[in-house]
Order: structure tokens, then sequence, then C-alpha cells
């Protein structure tokens, strides 16, 4: 991927549910590019579209037109996907969800390592890794814990581990402090800002948290389906 | 990172007693089979250990295990007048239940051709062969009974002299052995009043009749024991065993015995194969469905169990696609829990099994063959079981996870 290209590049992405007479539109002519490292706020009332938008540029959704680039590959054009999506996940994006969704069964540490290991990163080099993610991260001191041992702040910051452990270009996080405090949910806002800033990952986050918006970079709004124009005056504008 | 140790340290507990519950389940389908092996042991036991070539037996009847056959002692006699004969015995077998110590014993009786055979062939794990023409016999070990004991029999007690191990009728019954006089004289034994009447009788019957009249010393002699009445024939027995010179065609032998009309030869083979074509068919067949039936509701529940197991994932199955994990780490998540369960399940339901069937009351045998058939069985059902959980893991989409 060019350093100069933009991260990511939708180009008039639409997404219908059902048919017929139980068509909804969900998302409508949505175009926007991204910059390596740069940090989007996605702004919007519940059925806005903010979700539909996250799961059609994290892989997970295929829309019903329109085309994503991210780089300078082409992922998907309409429906169809140009590349294997899931490989293209497991490479290229962190996912950080409203709750932390971490694997019950593995402790902090091995849930990172695991993000890792799939991506074919041997079990040692993988470990640590991991440790060093959580230590940089403030959690080192719990990476033994099974996820129902650490509080809430702790858990989000593990699955922030797990999202960066492969260095993606892109991170994808939906009301990641929705289950916070207002100081854990800004320490996470701004840890995405300095990670993006460090490695320039370019991270999308969908919220509903008007209170961390100073830290984005960007933002954009969500309604109806489609995007405001990001000059309009009742956007809030990042610093 | 193995994803299912991982799974399963986490929920020890749970998994364990899963284990449990499937080889509990495996052990009655193991159980199942011993106990089909074992009547079939137990039907063919004495024909295979016996070491008879032909079974010599009433004419038209199937032979002493399959009803009741009587032929006269003295065929023993005409069969050992044949070349190819290198020995003929009488067998006698019969069942009595009495009781002894105020316990129940039920006994099957067997006669042994005494002096010929003194149940060398037997096996013995305490005592000795029978070492006299009466009085003594050898107990198979279910009987409960120990070396010295006496029981009484008819008119007379019994020494316990050997104790085998494994020998059991069809029945389940634990066989004893006696010499041929002592198996007939405790299966012929009546009461002296019993005795005194028929006598009584055989005099008055006698005294009616022309033959009576023409010959009085015969009413003398009807008075007496019928042992002493030339008249009266011999003692009937069951079979007559027959031991084949080397050399000699068993069925040249059996064609030349089929023009005896008072007899009927079964080779040990045909002998056999009437036992579980005939006499213990419908039970084997019995337990042969049962256990069928018992290992597809074992699959059925360990299908439910391991898709149950899946369920509870399926959250964590949605975050691993999301994070991208190929479907082969999925597959060997769901896979490896049920190869180690059906394994634990296994190694408990065989050592489990080991412990409780010879508490059984009859005879468990569980041989290497059945014992690989189940484990090539199980195998299967945690790979099919395993198929139903991994067919709703591919289901799966990852975007579940963001609901």
């Amino acid at each position: 991927m060019s350093v100069d290209s933009p991260a990511i590049r939708a180009i008039n992405l639409s997404k219908i549910y059902g048919s017929g007479q139980a068509e909804v539109m969900a998302m409508k002519d949505v175009s926007f590019t991204m910059s390596n490292g740069e940090v989007v706020a996605l702004l919007g009332p519940s059925g806005a579209g903010k979700s539909t938008l996250l799961t059609i540029v994290g892989l997970v959704n295929s829309p019903t037109s329109g085309k994503l680039f991210i780089g300078e590959d082409l992922i998907t054009d309409g429906p169809i996907p140009k590349v294997n999506l899931r490989s293209y996940r497991r490479r290229f994006i962190g996912y950080v969800l409203q709750k932390a969704n971490l694997i019950p069964f593995l402790n902090a540490v091995e849930n990172v390592q695991l993000a890792l290991e799939i991506n074919d990163i041997s079990g040692k080099v993988a470990k640590l890794r991991a440790m060093q993610l959580l230590e940089s991260l403030d959690v080192g001191h719990r990476a033994d814990n099974l996820p129902h041992m650490l509080s809430g702040g702790e858990q989000q910051r593990v699955a922030v581990a797990r999202a960066l452990a492969n260095r993606p270009r892109l991170v994808l996080a939906d009301e990641p402090t929705a289950a916070l405090d207002s100081v854990r949910g800004r320490q996470v806002m701004q840890l995405f800002r300095d990670v993006a800033h460090k490695y320039g990952t370019t991270v999308m986050v969908a919220t509903h948290d008007h209170r961390s918006l100073d830290i984005f970079d960007r933002i954009l709004e969500m309604e109806d389906g489609r995007l405001k124009d990001e000059n309009s005056d009742n956007i809030p504008k990042a610093v | 990172m193995n994803l299912a140790l991982k799974d399963i340290r986490h929920n020890l507990s749970r998994f364990s007693l899963t284990a449990l519950g499937i080889g509990m389940l495996l052990m009655i389908v193991m159980g199942m089979g011993g106990i089909y092996q074992g009547l079939i042991q137990e039907a063919t036991l004495l024909v295979d250990n016996i070491g008879a070539d032909l079974w010599i037996v009433q004419h038209g009847t199937r032979g002493p295990f399959a009803e009741i056959s009587r032929i006269p002692r003295n065929i023993e006699d005409r069969l050992q007048a044949l070349s190819e004969v290198a020995s003929a015995r009488a067998f006698v077998t019969f069942a009595v239940q009495r009781e002894f110590n105020n316990k129940p014993l039920r006994i099957q009786v067997q006669g042994l051709s005494w002096p010929e055979d003194k149940g060398q062939w037997l096996p013995i794990v305490a005592g000795r062969n029978l070492g006299a023409a009466h009085f003594e016999m050898i107990a198979d070990q279910t009987l409960g009974l120990q070396l010295g004991d006496e029981i009484p029999l008819g008119k007379n007690h019994y020494k316990v002299v050997g104790i085998t191990k494994g020998m059991t009728s069809m029945s389940g019954d634990g066989l004893a052995f006696f010499s041929l006089l002592d198996a007939l004289e405790i299966q012929y034994d009546y009461s002296g009043e019993a005795i005194r009447l028929e006598r009584q009788a055989r005099q008055s019957r006698i005294t009616r009749q022309e033959i009576g009249w023409t010959q009085p010393s015969l009413v003398e002699r009807a008075g007496l024991p019928s042992s002493n009445l030339p008249a009266l024939p011999n003692p009937y027995v069951s079979a007559v065993l027959v031991r084949l010179a080397p050399g000699a065609g068993i069925e040249s032998v059996v064609t030349k015995l089929s023009g005896w009309a008072d007899v009927t030869a079964f080779t040990r083979m045909e002998q056999n194969e009437l036992l579980l074509r005939g006499v213990v068919d419908r039970a084997r067949r019995q337990l042969g469905l049962f256990r069928a039936l018992l290992i597809f509701i074992s699959a059925i529940i360990m299908a439910l169990i391991l898709y149950t197991l899946t369920l509870e994932k399926i959250h964590d199955i949605a975050m691993l696609k999301l994070i991208g994990a190929r479907n082969t780490v999925i597959l060997a998540l769901i896979l490896e829990q049920a190869l180690l369960l059906g394994f634990l399940g296994f190694v408990f339901a065989f050592y489990a099994g080991k412990w409780v069937f010879p508490m059984f009351p009859r005879k468990v045998v569980i041989n290497n063959d059945d014992l690989l058939s189940l484990a090539a069985i199980v195998l299967l059902i945690s790979v099919l079981s395993a198929g139903l959980g991994i067919w709703k893991a591919m289901k799966v989409e990852p975007n579940e996870v963001l609901s």
C-alpha cells in the first residue's frame, strides 16, 4: 500500500436489507476517504446506519452496491468480494466492540496471543508480543487472569490489545466506551489516537460519546443511512 | 494454542462429568456386548471343552441341550466296537435345585464317564479331579461351594474335591461334575416310600397277568430292586460322546451312524450351531438388537451433548471468525473436544466395566475384537456428533458477535 494513497476509499456504498415490501434501505450512497493514521469518529443516532457502515468497512457485511477500497486493493464491488474477506480481516483489520467479547476460556494474554497465532505467528513470539502489548496498555499485571476476573476497563484494554496485535491497517470500534466510565472511556479513545499516530493505523470509531470528540482528527455523522456533509455547521468539529 | 484443551481447562468439572456420563453409557453398551458374548460362550462352553468329536443323541432329537434326549447306555459299547472310534463315554446333564446353608443352590449336574473321564479337561483352579467312582464332585466357583463342603443330593452326600472357573450352563447355572453313576443316582433318586409303592404296584400288576400265573418266580422278582429285573432296560443317559481314532474321517463315521435307527450323530460344529441357532438364538438376537439400539441412542446423546457444547460457544466462534480465524481452528476446537470426550468415555467404560462386570451373576465376556469394534464405533460417533456441531459453527456469521 502506498503511503500517499488513502487508507480507505468508499464509493457510493448502499445497503438494502430484505426485499419487496419488507425492503429497508439501511445505507445509501455513502462515499468517503480516510487517510493513514487518521482517527475518525462516526456519529449518528441509533438506526442512522453507523453499524451497517462499520460492518461493511469491517468486511463482515457486503454492500448491495458501491465499491470499497482498502489501500489500493478493491475489496468489494457491490455484493461481490474481490478478496478472501476472512483472510483480509485476519491480516489487516482490528475490531473493538461495545463489549470486549474476549474468549472466556482464555486468559488476557492468551486472548491477545490467539489473534497473533491465527495469523501464523509462532506461540513463543506471539506470547512475547502479546505481553508487550498488554504492558503498554497497562494491563500486563492481569495477563494471567481470565476475562471474568477483569474489570470492564481492563477487559476493553485487552480487547484493544487484541485488535492491535497484528499491527492492522485499520481498527474499527463500535461504541467501545459504552460500558466504561468517562475517565476510562477517554483513556481508551486516547489510546486509539496514540496508536494511530504512532503506527499509522487508521481508526474509525462509532460512538455516541460526545465528551471525547476532541480526541478525533475528523468526525463523520450519519443520518437516515446517509453521511452528512462534513462542512455542515451542525456537525461537531474535531480539534 | 490448543483451544479445545483451554476450553476444557476452563470447564473442567463440567467436561469431566459429561465424559463420565458418556462413559457410563458406553459401559452399558460394552456390558451388553459382554453379556451377548457371555451367552454365546456359556452356550458353547461345554461342547467346546469336553473334547468330543461326535455327539450321539436320541434319534430325531437335537441333543440334551435343546430338548430331552435319552439313549440306553449300552450305545457306548456299540460305538466302541467301531474301528474309527477311539473312545466313547456316556454323558448325562440335568439341573437340580436344592437348599444348602439355607440358600437355594441351583446346579447343572454333569455326569462324567468314570474312570475314562475324571474331569482332567476341566479348568480346575483349586483341588483336584475326581479321584473316586463315588461321592465326589467338582463344582464351579459360581456355585459358591468350598473345597471339602459336603452336599446332600438324593440319599448321599457328595464332597467337593475340585473347583472350576467359568464353567456355567447356558442358563447361567454353575456346573458340577460327578461320576456318571452318581449323576444317574441323583437323577433317578426316589424316596423309599415311592420305591416300596412301585414294587407293590408291580407285584399287583403281574399277578393280574397271564405271565404271572405261568411264571410264579417273576412275581417274586417283581418285589426286588429294578436292577435285579433283567427285563428292565439299562439306565438311560443323555448322550454318548465319541472321540475318533487318528485318521478316521468324521463324515464317513456320521454316514455310518446315520444307518443306526435309534440315534442321531452331530459333529461338534453342528452341536454348536444347534445351540447358537436354536437354544440361545432368540436371547442372542434380542441382546444384539438391544445393543444396536443402545449404540444408536448413545450416538444421539453424544451428538446432542456436543451440539449443546457448540451452541454455548457460538458467540466465541463468531468472534473467532470476526478476527479471521480459519475454519480449521474452529473445526479443531469442536472435533478435538468430541474425540477427547469419546476417548475418556471409552477409557472410563473399560475400567469401570472391568470392576463392575465380574459382580454380575452371569458371565460378561469383553473380548478384544468387541473392544476394537466399540472403539471404532465411538470414534465414528465422535466424528459424526462433532459434525453436527461443526455444521452449526460453520453457519455462524461473524457479524453475529456485533448483535
